[in-house]
């Protein structure tokens, strides 16, 4: 009983309408016992900071198809931080070119999934490094 | 005390963090709230309630717009179930609202049931609290899409709104054995739909018989039409926002605040007692493996459910006399 629920919410930024991938996923972690906030689609990085902290979440899980991730998922990296919510942590997936994997973790994002990953996979990661202290 | 301050302020941060610990029944959540308590009672706390995909959540989101056009702050509180099987929850309340994420005048908070039967979460009234004491002018809970019997809202708040929708049968039975006591306003919502007409007939009838006296408050029936007619759904919520402000009025007119404090107060001292005498026995009896012994005592039919709780309470509740029934006989 005394042990922190792990809290996640996924989003979708920008104008993106591919949405089977995030909500694949939300479900995958409810199944997985987590609680699941989801946003819909086309979020601001703005709206989805400010979610993320009304629902204190431990994890952002953000799922961009469009290519325009470059822009999105540092943005809602840097409006965490600015808020003083950088202990949120922030992850990715959807379609990324590989080319792209430094300069987003440069900007913060801790691990970036790609289609084909296995729901365990992600679960696993989950499960290993989101480990909200109570 | 720092924290008391923050959440006065209006900290976000800190106000959410306090109602996860209050979820996670964190140890030092029950002292937060200990501090908080004397500041709250400011708001006008409003509950949501009816069937799945009636539209409460559209409905939450349209009346956030109405409040803040009238320059009130608005909390809100959204419940969805716990998966009995995972323990997860899929919160999707908030898609219909995020609209006023960035608003800093609005605060949206999902919250999952955690096996709670009532339509809310164990944490909704500490939940409320902090939403009071962050100095909310509105409150709004939506509940679980309700069967009959989800009625926990009615003690949580001051202005319980039953949304209905036309079309689906026997909704108007469901409400006769439990929610359309709980009501203060209906909301006959999608009112684009077939069987409007007939469903607004049946509420009125229904209320007509209800023997209201005259100086008493008759639920309004009000309807919404549909979500995507933008300029006269807003009308609609201005209205219903006009109504929830006029049941506010009449509540405080005829005292009727004071008895729905009363009736919440009860509740809360109930649960609280629950949580510091039950909780503690039931965690105590489970950590000495007496739980497992007792159920394999009643499995075997070597004692009963009311002999082995007596037993317990005689040992745990000393202060207390209880009454104890001789095995098999009644207390007279
Ligand atoms: C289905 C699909 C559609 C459907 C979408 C239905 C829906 N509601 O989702 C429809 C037909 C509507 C559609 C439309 C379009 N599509 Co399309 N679509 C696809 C397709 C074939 C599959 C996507 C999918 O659903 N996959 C299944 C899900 C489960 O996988 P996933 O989202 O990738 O998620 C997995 C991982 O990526 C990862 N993941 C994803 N997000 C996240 C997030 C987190 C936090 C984590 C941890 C993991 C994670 O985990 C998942 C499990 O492995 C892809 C091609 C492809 N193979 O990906 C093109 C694709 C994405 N579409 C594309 C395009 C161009 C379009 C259109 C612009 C076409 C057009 N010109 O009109 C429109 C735009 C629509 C819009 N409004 O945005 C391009 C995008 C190109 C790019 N980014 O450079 C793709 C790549 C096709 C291509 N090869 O060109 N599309
Ligand atoms: N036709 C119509 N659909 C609506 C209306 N209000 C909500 N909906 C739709 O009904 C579904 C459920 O709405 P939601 O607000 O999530 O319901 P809740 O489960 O009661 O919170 C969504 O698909 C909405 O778009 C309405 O006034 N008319
Ligand atoms: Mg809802």
């Amino acid at each position: 009983m005394s042990e922190r629920k792990i809290r996640i919410m996924v989003a979708k930024p920008g104008l993106d309408g591919h949405d089977r991938g995030a909500r694949v996923l939300a479900r995958c972690f409810r199944d997985a016992g987590f609680e699941v906030i989801y946003t819909g689609c086309h979020q601001t990085p703005e709206q989805i900071a400010a979610s993320a902290i009304q629902e204190d979440v431990d994890l952002v899980g953000l799922s961009c198809l469009s290519g325009a991730h470059r822009y999105l998922f540092p943005r809602v990296v840097e409006l965490l931080k600015q808020q003083e919510a950088e202990d949120i942590c922030v992850i990715g997936g959807g379609i990324i070119p590989e080319a792209d994997f430094p300069m987003l973790y440069d900007a913060g994002i801790k691990a970036i999934f790609t289609p084909g990953a296995s729901l365990d996979s992600i679960v696993a990661w989950v499960r290993e490094n989101v480990r909200p202290d109570f | 005390m720092e924290n008391t301050k923050k959440i006065r302020e209006g900290s976000v941060r800190t106000a959410s963090r306090l109602i996860r610990n209050i979820e996670d029944r964190h140890p030092e959540a029950r002292a937060a709230i200990k501090k908080i308590f004397p500041h709250t009672g400011g708001a006008h706390i409003i509950g949501i309630t009816g069937s799945a995909g009636a539209g409460k959540s559209t409905l939450v989101d349209g009346l956030i717009s109405a409040f803040r056009k009238k320059n009130q702050t608005v909390g809100v509180l959204a419940i969805d179930p716990t998966s009995p099987f995972s323990g997860g929850a899929l919160l999707g309340d908030r898609i219909r609202m995020q609209k006023h994420a960035e608003d800093q005048g609005v605060f949206v908070r999902s919250l999952a049931t955690r096996g709670a039967m009532g339509g809310l979460s164990k944490a909704a009234g500490d939940a409320i609290h902090i939403l009071d004491a962050m100095g909310k002018d509105i409150i709004l809970v939506e509940t679980v899409g309700t069967g009959q019997q989800e009625v926990d809202i009615m003690h949580n708040s001051h202005t319980v709104i039953v949304v209905l929708v036309p079309g689906m049968g026997d909704e108007i039975q469901a409400i006769k054995a439990g929610i359309m006591e709980i009501a203060d306003i209906f909301v006959v919502n999608k009112a684009d739909h077939a069987g409007t007409a007939q469903l607004i007939r049946e509420l009125k009838n229904m209320l007509d018989m209800a023997h209201i006296p005259d100086d008493g408050w008759r639920p309004p029936v009000l309807t919404v039409g549909s979500a995507f007619e933008t300029a006269s759904f807003v009308e609609n919520l201005n209205i219903l926002s006009e109504k929830i402000a006029d049941h506010h009025q009449y509540l405080i007119h005829f005292n009727e605040l004071k008895n729905r404090l009363r009736r919440k107060t009860r509740v809360e001292i109930r649960d609280a007692l629950r949580s510091c005498i039950l909780d503690p026995v039931l965690a105590d009896l489970d950590a000495r493996g007496e739980l497992d012994r007792l159920t394999e005592l009643l499995i075997n039919k070597e004692s009963d459910p009311y002999t082995a709780a007596e037993e317990i309470a005689s040992r745990y509740l000393r202060k207390i006399p209880i009454k104890q029934t001789k095995k098999g006989g009644i207390v007279r």
